[in-house]
């Protein structure tokens, strides 16, 4: 009997697997940003890559994000393929003008002459007490502006497979990654932070939502954290015999709004759930579609859980008040149930 | 010129008030987060950047000013905001993220604001130059001869906002001081791999009306010197300058760095140029200080701290219902 074992990374690891892959592959990949050399970037995610490629490919920057994304595009337009890191997506005020003004645009305006194969990656997410600056998602602000794709994988394989996409993408790509989820060793040590990952090459495609846990009484959307969230509540639920579909919705932009829809004529019932803003947010996006497309098709009003528009507060508990968590999703989807 | 012996003294203690806060800090930061160290456990949870052997810069400066002046701090904002005065119980109160703190628990470390003293600071960096500039506009528009100082680290004059800011205080004769704390280190990344310039003061040459200084060694009477200087300077409406201060980085980058970028031989060395033991012995022998008084200098600054994270311990969480007030006020 042959036993194959499981390859078990956190998605840290799993991620700086796959640019290592691609820069092996491509002589034009390169990553720059803070920290991103020695450090191994804060966040983990380009760990070991400055001992395999050197000072020339994995280039720390001054604090100077405006140049260095602008440098990016720039470096992209004459046929590189720069992964760019912002270290928290919270810094992209300092930045935003070459993001969404350049990055996003320059493809469009230019009638499709030219091609930014350029990746921004930055980490995202809260729970630990690192208040209103360091703690957004922000996924709905960037996902808002057409011209980029904007994707955000919840485990380390899709984190691995996802990277190697978004690389090999000619369009830029904005690659949001969730702090709890590189299963750090300074942070909450999380199951979900540590996955099977095949070694080698392998791509997940942009763009497809996946259903992550069948069921038939209702759907949850969420992704990231509030994904693995809504599978917690799963669990719980089916204790009380109701069956819950979860999908991880993956990519924001594009939106995989035909693998909701289906969902929702299996269930009939819809609850979103996201780490970002409540108003104007992902969950108002899948919400109208669903509202589009399949209105008919509803049992009940569409839940929907976020931020209740307010800046996210450093003291734990009223962090924790204001952010998604398990409970909140499980007891909303009760009550929805009772509807 | 010579430093009244007044000044000297309030330099001292209010440098020994700030160690014992940042040792303070050091150990309480570090409860409930061994054996495994988490970001989020213990009683002050996110992330802690202490300013630990970064006194000078502080008090050299604030030396110079009052509560009507105006200081913007990075996210390293503890010897700013005791040097500047700011309500220190509830600041510690702040960083326990009780409901007593300066901001009710909701802004942290990194978000201290008093209005009394005209303090704030954030964690964006580069960010709390403009700032800065504003409130020495405001001061040149109502005809006071307020001053305002923003301090930064030597990563952030790399950030465009330091640019625009100079250009625009030096056009406008502004009243602004930015003091460059360099600690040799951006996170990870040394001075040397990021700034090509070798100090930042040298950038005044870029704009009109714009002096630059620097101060070698973490030296505070130098650091009170070359500060005097700036004031006068600002409150004339000569115009902005730029102090740049060689300055020592203890520990991380913050609490948990595992500083895998420096060696760790580096740290002692520094230690042993301690500015707070050295300004001791200045007080004593050229300021002919009475070793009884020094003594009760530092009981006090002690006594201080105490009082504060007792206070700050004591203090009641905020209410959950909180979270959602003071978005609009
Ligand atoms: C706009 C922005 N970019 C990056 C960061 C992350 N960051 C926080 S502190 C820091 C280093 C700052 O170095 P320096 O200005 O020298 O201050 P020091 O930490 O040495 O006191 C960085 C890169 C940030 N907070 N804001
Ligand atoms: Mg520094």
């Amino acid at each position: 009997m042959t036993t194959t074992k499981q390859r078990m990374l956190t998605g840290n690891k799993a991620m700086a697997e796959a640019i290592a892959i691609e820069m092996e592959r491509n002589p034009d990949v390169f990553v720059l940003g803070e920290d991103v050399g020695k450090y191994g970037g804060i966040f983990g995610s380009t760990q070991g890559l400055i001992d395999r490629f050197g000072e020339k490919r994995v280039i720390d920057t001054p604090i100077s994000e405006t140049a260095f994304i602008g440098a990016a595009i720039g470096a992209a337009a004459e046929g590189m393929r720069p992964i760019v890191e912002l270290m928290f997506v919270d810094f992209f005020g300092v930045c935003m003008d070459q993001i969404y003004n350049h990055m996003a645009k320059i493809p469009y305006m230019s009638g499709g002459n030219v091609k930014l194969p350029m990746v921004l990656m930055t980490a995202v997410g809260g729970g630990y007490s690192d208040a209103a600056q360091h703690s957004q998602t922000l996924y709905a602000t960037f996902a808002h502006l057409p011209g980029m794709k904007v994707v955000a994988p919840s485990t380390p394989y899709d984190l691995k497979g996802m990277m190697a996409s978004a690389i090999r993408d000619d369009n830029p790509v904005v690659f949001m990654f969730h702090k709890s989820l590189q299963g750090l060793g300074w942070m909450d040590p999380l199951d979900a932070a540590v996955g099977e990952v095949p070694e080698g090459e392998y791509t997940v495609p942009l763009g497809k939502a996946k259903v992550v846990r069948e069921g038939k009484d209702v759907t949850i959307v969420g992704l990231q954290m509030t994904m693995h969230y809504a599978l917690e509540a799963a669990a719980k639920l089916q204790e009380e015999g109701i069956e819950a579909e979860v999908i991880d919705l993956r990519s924001l932009a594009p939106l995989d709004r035909d693998t909701i829809i289906e969902s929702v004529k299996k269930t009939h019932r819809l609850v979103v759930v996201d780490e970002d803003y409540l108003s104007y947010g992902m969950t108002a996006e899948v919400s109208a579609s669903v509202a589009e497309s399949a209105l008919y098709e509803l049992e009940a009003p569409i839940r929907r859980i976020a931020i209740p528009d307010v800046p996210i507060p450093y003291n734990r508990k009223l962090e924790q008040y204001v952010l998604p968590g398990a409970q909140r999703i499980y007891d909303e989807v009760i009550q929805l149930m009772n509807e | 010129m010579t430093i009244p012996v007044e000044k000297a003294k309030w330099m001292y203690e209010t440098m020994a008030k700030i160690r014992y806060f940042e040792d303070e800090m050091e150990k309480a930061y570090g409860e409930g987060k061994s054996p495994v160290f988490n970001i989020g456990a213990g009683p002050v949870p996110g992330e802690m950047h202490l300013a630990t052997g970064q006194e000078p810069a502080a008090v050299g400066i604030c030396a110079h000013l009052t509560a009507e002046d105006t200081v913007t701090s990075p996210h390293r904002p503890h010897h700013h905001a005791i040097a500047k005065n700011v309500d220190l119980n509830k600041m510690t109160a702040e960083i326990f993220g009780k409901a007593t703190g300066l901001s009710k628990g909701k802004g942290g470390h990194m978000h201290l604001f008093d209005p009394a003293v005209k303090f704030s600071c954030g964690g964006i960096v580069g960010a709390g130059i403009p700032h800065a500039v504003g409130a020495a506009l405001a001061a040149q528009m109502k005809n006071k001869d307020w001053v305002a100082v923003a301090f930064i680290g030597e990563g952030a004059a790399n950030q465009g906002s330091f640019h625009e800011s100079l250009n625009m205080a030096g056009l406008w004769k502004l009243p602004l001081i930015i003091v460059v704390e360099n600690n040799e280190y951006g996170i990870s990344v040394s001075k040397k791999a990021s700034t090509a310039i070798e100090s930042n003061d040298k950038r005044a040459a870029a704009y009109s009306n714009v002096a630059g200084a620097y101060v070698k060694d973490n030296d505070p009477e130098e650091m009170y010197r070359v500060s005097e200087e700036a004031v006068r300077r600002a409150r004339s409406g000569e115009g902005p300058t730029i102090i740049e201060i060689e300055t020592y980085r203890y520990l991380g980058h913050f609490q948990g760095d595992p500083e895998l970028y420096r060696e760790q031989s580096e740290v002692p060395s520094l230690r042993e140029k301690d500015p707070i033991l050295k300004w001791k012995n200045e007080l004593i022998e050229k300021f002919s200080v009475p070793v009884q008084e020094i003594q009760e200098m530092e009981n006090r600054a002690r006594q201080a701290v105490d009082d504060a994270y007792r206070f700050a311990r004591e203090s009641e969480e905020p209410v959950l219902s909180s979270a959602l007030e003071d978005v609009f006020i």
